[in-house]
């Protein structure tokens, strides 16, 4: 048994909680933290069940690419490159201001930071938004 | 939030306007019950009769989309029965003559014609709000997802300057952020206007020390907000969107123009976590990993900074975020060498003077609320101490706007929209959790009875609701909590989803759409 003090990924109260992951790295349950200043060991239901949609048989796994109008499985390389190569083309032939980013109130800092650099400095846009307003 | 949650427990008077709190910030409305059982006095102003409102020492039920016009009430009984705080206003604010024209014709009288709420009760709201030295004021979609949001946060803020409520414990202008790292992706630059800490574009300095850090030119002009990339898509002139853990099939306004706009790309990279409604339509689909599955940091509505720790695998060949982006920046040429998200922290703080004192160490079990410029500052409980950041607080003197949409003769309706309880956004994971899809299973429309008798319908029956943008149908629900002629739909569900009605109108400086009003049909179907 495993358990790894994190903070909940739905409302912006930002309670923190303990994740049990079991010994396969099965997350099972959910534990408050008595000590966290917003929390104080309470939760809401959707934050005592976190754990449930993180084992979604329906989470996606592999990279995917639309062949012939359908989704196909895919490597990470064919997909990245086949990324890497379709927004070259594109920047190439209309400029990096046709190429737009929505970036996400669900990811992390870090995760934000690093999308809205490569908007900035790798494709050479400031088209990044987010739905800060939705 | 100016303030903290924390604070919550030392206000004496709270202010709740356009949350539903118990509902949709669970751990901040069970802050708020608290309170009040230990004597803090609250006043709810929601169009819906939300459940905190029976803890409300006073309740007003405004008509939708009224939002300015009561809230200059409230700054016109403020003043023109002299419970101002003179002090306050004199040294910290300018602009106050402005006002205090602009608010002159917002009688309890005018207002009361224009948004039904009882001139007294208007009055009795100023008085209890004004009168106190420690009065706190939450507010949330419910304010900003209007044509007027600005002028709604701008009218906010006057009542917290007019009456020296702002700048120490217990009081502050306290919006509440929807998501729960919406705070850190604006604070992180996601927007189309600012780098990291809000350091604007124009700045050439603060652009300089990027470009530096960076090692490549950036470019200085404003980019389009989120609802100006789908209007410039759905006209050929965008033609690649890349979309990080949204899914703006369910969540953004006008639903048939957003997947016309779509249709219309060369281009759709979507990298998340499930097979969302958007990321069907894409050519590419990256597979992210969730919240339990990588390190990170999360800011919360109060501006903590909180560490999000891994404690387990990505499924299958899936990847963290951070580690994507940064493979595909390489095999573009430029290379993001990062090992670990602590590593771009590391590059965060040296970018971001709000941040600057932030370390994985020093964040452990209760993060930092930012700002937090240097590595012995402890962060900061509430903004605006002894002054602005800008200086002086500006009193904004504006006028009541209609909505942009409103019932007629073919749409009677007006139709207001958010979440319920138990499902969240797009509902993406929570209708992947047992007891959450057990008390929410579908969309449902929330309709008065008398409402409900003119149509001919009864609790649970199907109906059909129109605008003039599309049509979904869903069943019933008799609520007391809304007048007649307004109705309610949660946007949670893809089969009955309410952004198809809603209007994509924006408003005109924080370009939010008008999620809260559009006019709507109904009508019984078999
Ligand atoms: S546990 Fe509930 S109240 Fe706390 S952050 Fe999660 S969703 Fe919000």
């Amino acid at each position: 048994m495993n358990e790894v003090l994190t903070t909940c990924p739905y409302c912006g109260c930002g309670c923190n909680f303990y994740l049990i992951a079991d010994r396969d790295g099965e997350i099972t349950g959910v534990i408050p933290s008595r000590e966290h200043p917003v929390s104080q060991g309470k939760l809401c239901v959707k934050g005592w069940n976190v754990h449930e949609f993180v084992n979604s048989p329906d989470r996606l796994s592999r990279p995917l690419i639309k062949e012939s109008g359908t989704l196909q499985e895919a490597t990470w390389d064919e997909a990245l490159k086949k990324t890497a190569a379709k927004l070259q083309e594109i920047i190439k032939k209309y400029g990096p201001d046709a190429v737009g980013f929505f970036s996400s109130a669900k990811c992390t800092n870090e995760e934000n930071f690093l999308f809205a650099k490569f908007a900035r400095a790798v494709v050479g846009t400031n088209n990044i938004d987010h739905c800060a307003r939705l | 939030m100016t303030n903290s949650i924390a604070d919550i427990a030392d206000a004496k008077v709270i202010l709740v306007i356009g949350s539903n709190t118990t509902e949709q910030h669970p751990v901040i409305g069970s802050k708020i019950i608290e309170a009040v059982e230990h004597g803090a006095k609250l006043i709810v102003i929601d169009p819906r009769r939300i459940p905190l409102a029976n803890f409300a020492d006073i309740y007003l039920q405004p008509k939708v989309g009224t939002n300015v016009a009561w809230l200059n009430g409230l700054a016109h009984v403020i003043i023109e029965e002299n419970i101002c705080d003179h002090d306050f206003i004199a040294d910290r604010t300018e602009n106050y003559r402005e006002l205090v024209k602009m608010v002159k014709k917002y009688t309890p009288q005018y207002v009361q014609d224009i948004t039904g709420i009882p001139a007294d009760d208007l009055v009795r709201a100023a008085r209890l709000y004004a009168n106190s030295d420690r009065a706190m004021m939450f507010y949330c979609m419910g304010i900003t997802q209007f044509t007027s949001g600005t002028d709604n946060v701008r009218t906010c803020a006057n009542l917290a300057m007019l009456t020296g409520n702002l700048g120490k414990p217990g009081t502050g202008v306290n919006p509440l952020r929807g998501q729960n790292n919406v705070q850190g992706a604006c604070d992180m630059g996601a927007l189309p206007n600012v780098l990291t800490g809000y350091q604007r574009l124009e700045d050439k300095e603060a652009r300089h020390r990027f470009e530096q850090v960076w090692q490549v030119e950036l470019p200085a002009k404003t980019g389009l907000s989120l609802t100006e990339m789908i209007s410039n898509a759905a006209e050929g002139k965008l033609k690649c969107l890349y979309i990080m853990g949204e899914n703006p099939l369910i969540s953004d306004p006008d639903l048939n123009h957003v997947r016309e706009a779509f249709e219309k790309l060369e281009l759709l990279i979507v990298q998340d976590i499930f097979l969302t409604e958007t990321a069907s339509m894409a050519d590419i689909v990256l597979p992210g990993a969730c919240f339990a599955e990588k390190d990170g940091t999360f800011t919360n509505t109060e501006r903590r900074v909180q560490r999000v720790r891994q404690a387990a695998l990505p499924k299958g060949s899936a990847r963290e975020d951070w580690r994507i982006i940064s493979a595909l920046a390489c095999k573009m040429g430029y290379l993001m060498g990062y090992e670990s998200p602590e590593e771009i922290m590391e590059e965060i703080s040296v970018l971001t003077p709000i941040y600057r004192g932030i370390t994985y160490h020093r964040l452990d079990k209760k993060g930092i609320q930012w700002p937090c410029p240097h590595e012995a500052h402890p962060g900061t409980k509430y903004l605006h101490k002894n002054k602005f950041s800008s200086g002086k607080g500006k009193f904004h003197a504006v006028d009541y706007k209609k909505p942009v949409e409103l019932p007629d003769k073919e749409y009677p309706f007006l139709l207001t929209t958010g979440r319920t309880a138990y499902q969240f956004h797009t509902a993406t994971m929570t209708k992947r959790v047992a007891v959450l899809l057990r008390e929410d299973p579908d969309g449902f429309i929330e309709i008065n009875a008398e409402d409900a008798k003119a149509i001919g319908v009864r609790e649970g029956w199907p109906v059909e609701v129109s605008s003039s943008r599309g049509r979904v149908i869903c069943r019933v629900s008799i609520t007391d909590s809304l007048p007649q002629g307004t109705v309610f739909m949660p946007f949670h569900f893809a089969e009955s989803a309410a952004n198809l009605l809603t209007n994509s109108a924006v408003d005109p400086v924080a370009k939010i759409p008008e999620y809260k009003v559009c006019a709507v049909r109904i009508r019984g179907v078999d």
